[in-house]
């Protein structure tokens, strides 16, 4: 059934009109469905954490999953963040394979010693003999007012450690294709969901109304199973004068701020941050011969310095101006001011002006 | 469902035969619950119990206008009220010694704060992020910290806080200050695997900390039975040989003599105590909450029959106190509280520029 299986970075959904009888639905919705028809094709995988089964996760990813699946394979955890993924290599070492749940990416931090030392490692350490299959979902990213606590993007703590594959959808569609490519992936997954564009895009204007999922073609997802591969990227839409390469919530920031000003860019979605479709931005940046890196998460270290260093190593001859990156500022993420931090779109515009400007 | 407080004392045995070894001192789980049983209530004056009242109260309306200015959007994210258990802080806070003893506690802590006398004004500005707020805006509703009532915070990392209570408990034995650390956590979190490294390292050094577990019967919407193989919080101390305290929660006079007990315990160099206080949150977790998870009628029984405010009132109006100098006290913290969110409202949101400040010591 994988036919509709994206083997190439192809233009989004969003190029084609979508038609009355298409299926529309949140991305919420889209990784419960993933969930669902992994569950139900597959015995051995397992989703627990905090109020996952019972309640139906706090942002309603597992709703109904407990109940039609039963309580041996969708879980309620105690608040132990550390145990869970613990567990969880354990199970998948055994040959289980668990999605598990942790709440809000600021708490997976207790777990990240079972992530680095252990899941990450178990494969190379035995030379292959086991693994550990699993899926982490966490809900990251902030603009939902969190504060601290409830809004980091720590996802280069985990594109530095050889042995983790970091996965991050931008739609519904992406969102379910991308979690069973990750669920049936053999090694250790962080999937990582933005979840400022759970219930719709987000242009960066934190004072206009949402905008629901509906209302974009990308919420257009088929029913029953599909994959997205991991390491594609996508092209969000085809354009001459620079490139930019984006993930999650700052796809449709970035996407709203170049319609806005009439920029040609080429959007670059990531999809997957490791593995990294570096072929898929070589090419485009050898096309427009400029490059912007915008990510929510902190600067220094962040993913974008090594996508620059990237883009740079291998398209420098082709390069009009040097990279340049939009991001959080290297501060943690504040309760009161989190629209001075969160890189809108003034600062993306800003950015883009100056790529264009050389 | 709430499960009622204490076991009487007659329930305990002989005390365990302590392990082999040189350590071969007794050690007696229930050994302060003894005390606790035999003697429940703390003997409030008029003054202390109307004192009691009085804080409580203020709790409760504060939190009532915080749900309130929520709804209207002025405090944004999440934001956990403390209405139900008010009488868990005031009990203990009101034992301890201001000038020596530490509070660190989870991200519930607004009751905390008040239970200082802290200035609600600077309280309620915190939580609509202004730059009056005790933390300036920059912790909002989870994290506060008064340095001046050696308040460690308002943590919102489920647990975390009781590791550092084991940091600011082996400091105040280091300084040989004669403090004690009061280290607050819930139900839900007492499954957190450092709760147990911390109080191993407690009890092995006689830190001077007492763990309260405020058991509300819920993690968000995970009652206690579903996620805890030991429910008894107060007896997870017994491999530690940390003696077990099992308080209602509900009665500001059992938490205070509680408090005593526990706190003369801890002082006198014996190290850890882990006490438990029964108790009930009537609102939802944080702001939204579907409440699926119990019945209408579980929170109503807890209001109507176990409110602590309520017990307090009862035995104000059974010691003498007439109904109209109770209702006057009731308008005037209104309107304190009333004032406090005005203040919050309309003060001044930070400077951009403070993003960037205490970051590090100096700015890069
Ligand atoms: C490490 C971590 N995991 C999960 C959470 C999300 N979370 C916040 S509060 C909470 C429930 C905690 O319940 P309890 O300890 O009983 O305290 P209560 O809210 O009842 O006061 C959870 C799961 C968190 N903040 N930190
Ligand atoms: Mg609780």
């Amino acid at each position: 059934m994988s036919d509709t299986a994206m083997t190439t970075a192809t233009a989004s959904a969003s190029a084609t009109a979508a038609t009355a009888s298409e299926r529309r639905i949140n991305m919420i919705e889209a990784i419960n469905e993933a969930l669902d028809i992994m569950m139900d094709r597959d015995p051995d995988i397992i989703i627990m954490g905090e109020d996952v089964g019972y309640f139906g996760g706090v942002f309603r990813a597992t709703a109904g999953l407990q109940e039609k699946y039963g309580k041996t394979r969708v879980f309620d955890t105690p608040i132990s963040e550390c145990g869970i993924i613990a567990a969880a290599v354990g199970m998948g070492a055994y040959g289980l394979r668990p999605v598990p749940e942790i709440q809000f990416a600021d708490y997976i931090y207790p777990g990240l010693d079972q992530l680095i030392s252990e899941a990450a490692r178990l494969r190379y350490r035995s030379a292959g003999e086991y693994i550990a299959p699993m899926t982490v979902r966490s809900p990251f990213g902030g603009g939902i007012f969190g504060g601290q606590t409830h809004s980091q993007s720590p996802e280069s703590l985990f594109t530095h450690v050889a042995g983790l594959k970091t996965v991050i959808p931008s739609t519904p569609h992406d969102a379910k294709g991308l979690l069973i490519a990750a669920i049936e992936d053999n090694d250790p997954v962080i999937f990582f969901e933005p979840k400022r564009i759970y219930n719709g895009p987000f242009s960066g204007y934190y004072d206009q109304p949402v905008q629901p999922w509906k209302a974009h073609t990308d919420s257009v997802v088929p029913e029953g199973y599909y994959r997205i591969p991991l390491g594609k990227a996508r092209i969000v839409r085809e354009g001459e004068a620079l490139t930019v390469l984006a993930y999650g919530t700052m796809v449709h920031v970035t996407e709203a701020v170049c319609r806005e000003k009439g920029v040609d860019a080429e959007i670059i979605d990531l999809r997957t941050l490791v593995p990294l479709d570096i072929e898929a931005i070589e090419t485009s940046v050898k096309k427009t011969g400029r490059c912007l890196v915008v990510h929510e998460a902190t600067r220094t270290s962040g993913f974008g310095a090594e996508l620059s260093a990237l883009v740079t190593e291998r398209c420098f001859y082709h390069l009009e101006a040097p990279v340049e990156r939009a991001t959080g500022f290297d501060t943690p993420y504040p309760h009161s001011l989190e629209w001075a931090y969160f890189p809108g779109p003034v600062r993306i515009g800003e950015a883009i002006d100056k790529v264009l400007a050389e | 469902m709430a499960k009622t407080a204490r076991q009487s004392a007659t329930a305990t045995t002989t005390p365990p035969t302590p392990g082999a070894g040189d350590n071969a001192e007794a050690f007696a789980l229930r050994s302060l619950q003894d005390r606790l049983v035999a003697n429940p209530r703390y003997a409030a004056s008029d003054d202390e119990l109307m004192h009691f009242y009085e804080q409580m109260l203020l709790i409760r309306r504060f939190e009532e206008k915080a749900g309130q200015l929520y709804g209207l959007g002025l405090i944004g994210g999440f934001c956990h009220l403390y209405i139900g258990q008010e009488a868990v802080a005031i009990g203990l806070q009101s034992a301890l010694n201001p000038d020596l003893d530490s509070v660190i506690t989870g991200y519930r802590d607004h009751g905390h704060m008040l239970a200082y006398g802290i200035d609600p004004n600077i309280i309620m500005a915190e939580l609509t992020g202004r730059e009056a707020g005790i933390s300036r805006g920059k912790g909002g509703s989870m994290h506060m910290f008064s340095t001046e009532h050696k308040f460690y915070g308002g943590h919102g990392i489920v647990g975390a806080q009781v590791a550092l209570g084991g940091g600011l408990a082996l400091a105040h034995q280091y300084r040989g200050d004669g403090g004690l650390c009061l280290a607050y956590f819930g139900d839900g979190a007492a499954n957190q695997g450092q709760v147990y490294e911390t109080f191993n390292m407690a009890s092995l050094w006689k830190l001077p900390i007492v763990f309260v577990v405020e058991n509300n019967q819920y993690a968000m919407g995970t009652a206690v039975s579903r996620s805890s193989a030991e429910t008894d919080f107060y007896r997870r101390g017994t491999a530690f040989r940390i003696p077990g305290m099992d308080v209602n929660g509900m009665d500001v006079l059992e938490v205070r003599q509680a408090a005593e007990i526990a706190f003369d315990y801890v002082r006198a160099g014996n190290g850890p105590v882990l006490m438990e206080c029964q108790t009930y949150r009537y609102r939802g977790h944080s702001m939204s909450d579907p409440a699926k998870y119990r019945t209408r009628e579980e929170v109503q029984e807890q209001r109507e029959h176990n409110d602590p405010i309520e017990r307090a009132r009862a035995q104000l109006i059974e010691r003498g106190q007439n109904e109209d100098a109770l209702k006057a006290i009731d308008k005037d913290i209104r309107s304190r509280v009333a004032q406090a969110a005005d203040f919050a409202e309309t003060s001044p949101e930070p400077e951009p520029s403070e993003l960037h400040s205490d970051v590090l010591v100096e700015e890069y």
